[in-house]
């Protein structure tokens, strides 16, 4: 059977749009069950000190006070992957950040408990505080993690594909160039919350604003120790996430404490403040590249270095460094690649995923020295990238499979309306274009812990009145997952999205999906849903086909009807359908998955960067500057987004619309900002981020490539299209004044400084110009896959 | 201290200490859930409301100072019967929210806006709602919302 699509491409609104619009949605913090308590947390003043003694006397006698832990309460350590266990829900004999949880308690009211706080002693001894690259480098500090002094490293990495020394040799031309991208953090305007429940069934429920139920629920099992089948996991609609909420977080776990303790349900709001401590926001990363270029513009070698700031736990950190060096080669075909990097740890709120994950920093490095380079050789912007532009289907020397590939045509696309080749060097004093290109993953080819395991899962139940109701773990943070699954699965069995009901992101009732990260969620549970779809219309139509005395193949699922093909009033009702369907075959319950293939190469590390599929983004920013004052004003953003099918066009313009906005303000405002170990302003009045008044005009184009393993063709729109937008704002920037910021935030101090030397005769640029001395690991030689030719 | 605060139409009296916060009143006492709260700085909006028929930042009041008044919530905007107000249908329509998060205080403020000056052009839009933070959407389709509710107005 086959049908012209209905559904999947339609302009359709969120299928929760209705409750959304009239504040009935419920977040987390909007969940009130009779005699819930308020839970606080106790918080590190002190960004690197040893716990001697805590006295929680006072605190526990205070009325209205129901319980006090601390962190010998929940001493098993936790952290989101493997290799990262040091985190303790709260602190236990150390801290390791100002604002890192100590002790926590559960009261009657809020005012209650932030008195009960204040009577919490705490008697630290102070250690010296760790906050630079240059101090954790350092071989006589004390360790962050770990007894006596020595350098404070996380992770190193050094892994070399193909021979870069030999690449270098056939250069024509190579630049080094130094790069900074400050940290930032995503800013969700949903405060994490988290309420738990215990039953007097021992029966532990958690509701929380997080990305990731199934780590929630694998993380609550190990740290209070009860079998994972004890605990119910609900991930509520999320007020965004964008990476912000993908850990499993000390007041998850200690509202589940506190609720065990008490037997009352005991909610915990972080406050604005309490969230730039919990933080998990972009790593601050120093970067130096070397790249070799031909003549033409060809590159033939690349040896990048990065060197993150991971702050005071491991997190995502060891993705994160290996994502700062796996995804130069998946834009641009780089023949011969040396990667060295290194996460420190230092007394400042850890670092984990934001959008982009570990690939926005690189990216601002290589596409600004891609335009220097051009400059060097002569070349405009557009023709050195289309000379060194990926091939669809074909392998990086790192070993990604690439599959389908519209970086061309995005590249055309927002050259074209932008008129970029008539404005680029063109423009009047002050205004300038810039053009970048990125890259991303559609869903981390491998799960956070390795098993075999489908990576999602999906079933359908069909009631027999005809509802169809969908299970997946995948939880919507506004990226419109719950929309995305309706829209496939509607698609599937010719009904609307709107008639089905959507159960997601409960881990008592659905199955597995790993969550919302890595853009995985169309890809992967998009698949599942799919497949579940497909076996659940096979049984319908094939009782359909008994009943009309025809075959499956004549009959089409469409409006709501099972008919004959090409005569849409024939056959029966979809409600009718199911009757007849269950009669013949039995329960109409069915369920899919989706296992990514085996990607991953030859070596270790091979985890990081692989992807059943890659989108592509190509954009183009206009600037308008003052010279005087450095600010900078963007007019226009053009940007293409290889989205492979668009399942819902104006779903997927939402998500590029939004991945340019926090691209631009990753560029020019936003800074995760300390003094010494101390944030400079936790609170959104001083985390500058753009408003209406900031944003330019978005002109967003989708560029459908089909992937072949993707559903419906689809792959990812919710990262990728943030990875150009700040190299492009630093490129048009060069464009418009003549300098060069190196560095992010691009804020007008930086402008003026680098516009002040250019008029001293110095270098026009303001950014690093050297890296520590660190003398990383031997590398680990890879050959590259068979047939790549690295000449 | 005591208050009596008409709630969409509804009249609440109660007790509450000086110190309670207009939206701590409407979500705590009331227990409408709507209104959100994205900040403790006045930043984000996302706890607009109306107060007499204005939006305020409800966050920025105490609730002491609504006493006598009349407030509407985003639940208070939608007909009896379920019918959306044009606004929250204009929201829906031009995908004007992705989390939903700041939708509440948004709608608040965009028919406020819209009450003050029945046709903004895209300008006087994104000037009216600087004072609303979204992080999902860019703004883009905010405006085009409200424009559209504007012009569905007219």
């Amino acid at each position: 059977m086959s049908a012209e699509r209905t559904v999947v491409g339609r302009r359709l609104p969120r299928v929760d749009a209705m409750l959304q619009t009239t504040g009935q949605l419920l977040y987390a913090d909007d969940l009130n069950p009779p005699g819930t308590l308020v839970g606080r947390q106790l918080r590190s003043p002190h960004a690197h000190a040893l716990i001697h003694r805590i006295d929680t006397a006072r605190a526990a006698a205070l009325p209205g006070v129901k319980a006090v832990i601390t962190g010998s309460d929940l001493p098993i350590t936790f952290g989101i992957l493997p290799v990262s266990q040091d985190e303790h829900a709260l602190a236990l004999n150390k801290v390791r950040h100002i604002g890192e949880p100590v002790a926590a308690v559960a009261a009657t009211d809020a005012e209650t408990a932030q008195r009960a706080l204040a009577l919490i002693d705490v008697h630290y001894e102070l250690l010296p505080e760790i906050v630079t690259l240059e101090q954790a480098l350092a071989d006589d500090q004390p360790l962050i993690h770990g007894d006596g002094t020595g350098q404070n490293i996380d992770r190193t990495a050094a892994l070399e594909f193909g021979d870069v020394d030999e690449g270098f040799a056939a250069a024509d031309h190579t630049r080094e160039d130094v790069y900074l991208f400050g940290g930032n953090t995503h800013a969700a305007l949903e405060t994490h919350a988290a309420l738990a429940t215990y039953g007097a069934d021992g029966k532990l429920t958690l509701w929380s604003s997080t990305q990731v139920p199934h780590y929630v629920h694998r993380t609550l099992a190990k740290v209070l120790e009860l079998p994972a089948a004890r605990i119910r996991v609900i991930a509520t609609p999320s007020g965004g996430g964008f990476g912000g909420k993908t850990d499993p977080f000390s007041h998850e776990l200690v509202a589940a404490k506190l609720a065990m303790l008490t037997g009352s349900p005991v909610k915990i709001n972080l406050s604005r403040e309490e969230v730039f401590y919990a933080h998990r926001g972009r790593h601050p990363v120093l970067m130096w590249v070397k790249t070799g270029f031909e003549n033409d513009g060809r590159i033939t070698a690349m040896h990048f270095k990065s060197f993150l700031d991971g702050g005071g736990f491991g997190s995502y950190g060891a993705a994160s460094l290996y994502y700062t060096g796996a995804m130069q080669t998946s834009t641009y075909r780089i023949p011969n690649y040396r990667f060295e990097g290194l996460r420190v740890f230092t007394n400042k709120p850890a670092c984990g995923p934001k959008r982009g994950h570990g690939t926005p920093q690189p990216r601002f490095a290589i596409e600004s020295q891609l335009d220097q380079a051009a400059a060097d050789l002569g070349l405009d912007p557009v023709t050195i990238r289309l000379r060194n532009l990926i091939e669809p289907f074909s392998m990086t020397v790192n070993h990604l499979r690439i599959t389908s590939c519209g970086l061309r045509e995005c590249i055309d696309e927002v050259v074209k309306a932008s008129d970029f080749t008539s404005k680029h060097g063109r423009l009047p004093a002050g205004k300038g274009i810039g053009l970048a290109l990125g890259s991303y993953l559609s869903g981390a080819g491998l799960p956070i812990y390795f098993n075999k395991m489908p990576q999602s899962e999906v079933q359908l139940k069909v009631d027999r009145g005809g509802g169809v109701t969908v299970y997946s773990m995948a939880a919507d943070i506004g990226q419109g997952s719950t929309t995305m699954l309706a829209t496939v699965v509607a698609e599937c069995l010719g009904l609307e999205p709107g008639d089905l009901t959507m159960v997601t992101a409960d881990t008592d009732l659905t199955p597995v999906d790993l969550g919302s990260y890595s853009s995985r969620v169309t890809f992967m549970a998009g698949n599942a849903a799919v497949e579940a779809a497909t076996k659940l219309r096979t049984r319908i139509v094939q009782a359909v086909a008994d009943k009309l005395e025809t075959v499956p193949e004549d009959l089409v699922a469409a409006a709501g009807r099972i008919s004959i093909a090409g005569d849409p009033n024939s056959g029966v009702s979809w409600a009718e359908a199911v009757v007849l369907a269950t009669a013949a075959s039995g329960p109409l319950v069915e369920s899919g998955s989706y296992t990514a293939p085996k990607l991953a190469g030859p070596y270790k590390g091979s985890g990081v960067g692989i992807s059943p599929a890659y989108s592509f983004s190509a954009c183009v920013v206009e600037v308008d500057c003052d010279a005087e004052t450095g600010i900078v004003k963007v007019d226009d953003v053009w940007l293409a987004h290889d989205i492979g099918t668009a399942i819902n066009p104006l779903l997927s313009e939402g998500q590029v619309e939004g991945g340019v906005y926090m691209g631009l303000g990753e560029a020019l405002f936003e800074e995760h900002s300390f003094r010494g170990a101390l944030h400079r302003g936790p609170s959104l009045l001083d985390y500058k981020m753009p408003t209406t008044l900031e944003m330019p005009r978005v002109h967003t184009f989708l560029i459908e490539s089909e992937d072949p393993e993707g559903p419906f063709g689809a792959k990812e729109v919710g990262q990728g299209p943030l990875l150009p937008v700040i190299p492009a704002v630093a490129n048009a920037i060069r464009d418009a004044l003549g300098v060069r910021i190196d560095e992010t935030p691009i804020t007008p101090d930086k402008i003026v400084a680098a516009l002040r030397a250019a008029g001293r005769r110095e270098p026009a640029r303001v950014g690093p110009t050297t890296v520590p001395k660190f003398k990383f690991p031997d590398l680990i030689r890879v050959a590259p896959p068979e047939g790549f030719t690295t000449s | 201290m005591e208050i009596s605060v008409t709630v969409n139409g509804v009249m609440h009296t109660g007790n509450v200490e000086p110190r309670t916060l207009l939206v701590q009143y409407i979500r705590e006492h009331v227990g409408l859930t709507g209104t959100n709260i994205g900040c403790d700085t006045s930043s984000c909006g996302a706890c607009s409301i109306h107060l007499n028929g204005e939006a305020v930042k409800s966050c920025t009041m105490l609730a002491v100072q609504a006493d006598g008044q009349n407030i509407t919530t985003i639940e208070g905007m939608a007909d009896a019967d379920g019918t959306l107000h044009p606004m929250q249908q204009a929201f829906m329509e031009n995908h004007g929210l992705q989390c939903g998060y700041c939708t509440p205080g948004m709608v608040m403020a965009a028919t406020s806006l819209l009450g003050e000056n029945p046709n903004p052009t895209e300008r006087e839009v994104r000037i009216g709602l600087e004072g609303n933070l979204c992080r999902c959407t860019g703004y883009h389709n905010i405006v085009q919302s409200v424009l559209a509710a504007a012009g569905g107005a007219k």
